[in-house]
């Protein structure tokens, strides 16, 4: 059945207080979550205080600044620091988003940052994504084509048929979108999700792809595909302004039409 | 303890294959539900003011107990399309699942038959 309360284990406590060294100018406080497997603790919020000033205007630059001046142990994904690796993706002011791409001065208050929703944590910040990879391998994210490419040249596109893919390929997969979504909380498990249905309809939209009713047939099922009850989440809240939703409804309407 | 590699676990048992006719019977029948909805509430205000003759008189007509009938059968498809999700989406103890899965649809046919049988005992007089 639905739980309505959380687990016992999940019920998060406060933590430590970080406060900002004397005399500083534009001080913000950041409630980051914390949990660390091998203490058996329950997880905690602990809140650090910044001068901004110092500091670089992105969520992810205040991260980088706690861990490196404050506290050592605060743990979390990051790589290319400009938007386009997805790795630190989580939820900051209720919303999922790229800490690096998301401005300290557009949030009002204490920034609450928390790690991606309704995912297993591995430690504090970071999420277990073994789970929408294989979702996402499940839908063999690769050109399936049983024309052979021309011997001299690159399979080709017309500018239209290229046009198709826009919006779709520039997913970074940082599960903003499967993470926001209720029907992805309550049924992943069987649910494909906002993420990888918009990677699926890629491969269907691309012109050079031969095995559209193929990957059509592996997408027509009541839970895979069909979960999706247009709440639009994920288009609410990706951090490329992409939309899954669309990409979902495009689905729907191709297996309507081939029937 | 389970050793299955995450991509098992994801293909499961295969896609079922199925889905677009519910999907799109939903839609028709939420489309359909509008102008017999609409037609539903007119009707049955502009009954409210007479007495019962009136209001029997007004269902022996073949199109008024037609599209009765009709209102009737999509109201309670639509219904059964739609619980059917709402118990899917958020019942997850699968023997509980399938019990009400079967209870609902054993429930709402009835209520649909009796329905039905009732215009047609007024409209036919019995």
């Amino acid at each position: 059945m639905v739980e309505f309360t959380l687990p016992q284990n999940s019920k998060i406590t406060n933590g430590k207080n970080y406060p900002a060294a004397k005399g500083n100018g534009k001080v913000k406080s950041f409630a980051v979550y914390r949990w660390d497997p091998d203490k058996g603790e329950n997880p905690r919020i602990d809140t650090y205080e910044l001068d901004t000033e110092s500091c670089g205007p992105m969520v992810l630059d205040a991260l980088i600044k706690i861990k490196n001046e404050t506290d050592p142990t605060l743990t979390f994904r990051r790589s290319c620091r400009e938007g386009i690796c997805g790795s630190c993706a989580m939820n900051i002011d209720g919303t999922n988003t790229l800490a690096c791409t998301k401005s300290i001065g557009e949030i009002k208050g204490t920034v609450k940052v928390y790690p991606l929703p309704h995912m297993p944590v591995v430690k504090d910040l970071v999420p277990d994504l073994t789970h929408f990879y294989a979702q996402y391998a499940a839908i063999k994210p690769w050109l399936q084509s049983k024309t052979s490419p021309p011997p001299d040249q690159e399979r080709l596109q017309s500018k239209q048929e290229r046009s198709e893919l826009d919006g779709l390929y520039e997913c970074i997969l940082c599960a903003c979108c499967s993470t926001s979504c209720p029907s992805y909380w309550w049924n992943s498990d069987r649910y494909l999700g906002p993420a990888t249905l918009l990677q699926a309809y890629r491969w269907i939209a691309d012109s050079r792809d031969e095995a559209t009713g193929e990957r059509l047939d592996d997408l027509e099922d009541p839970f895979r595909l069909y979960r999706c009850h247009t709440i639009l989440n994920c288009t609410k809240t990706c951090p490329k302004g992409l939309n899954p939703g669309k990409a979902i409804a495009n689905i729907k309407k191709l297996l309507v039409a081939r029937r | 303890m389970a050793l299955k590699s995450p991509l098992g676990r994801v293909l499961g048992l295969g896609s079922a294959k199925e889905g677009v006719t519910h999907w799109w019977g939903q839609r028709l029948t939420s489309i359909a539900l509008i102008p017999l909805g609409l037609w539903f509430v007119f009707s049955i205000m502009s009954l409210l003011p007479s007495d019962h003759a009136t209001a029997v008189t007004w269902l022996r007509s073949p199109l008024q107990a037609g599209l009765l009938i009709l209102f009737i059968s999509v109201v309670f498809w639509h219904a059964l399309l739609g619980l059917q999700v709402v118990v899917e989406d958020y019942i997850h103890t699968e023997w509980l699942k399938v019990t009400i899965l079967i209870a609902l649809k054993l429930l709402l046919a009835l209520l649909a038959t009796v329905s039905v049988v009732m215009v047609l005992q007024i409209s036919l007089g019995g």
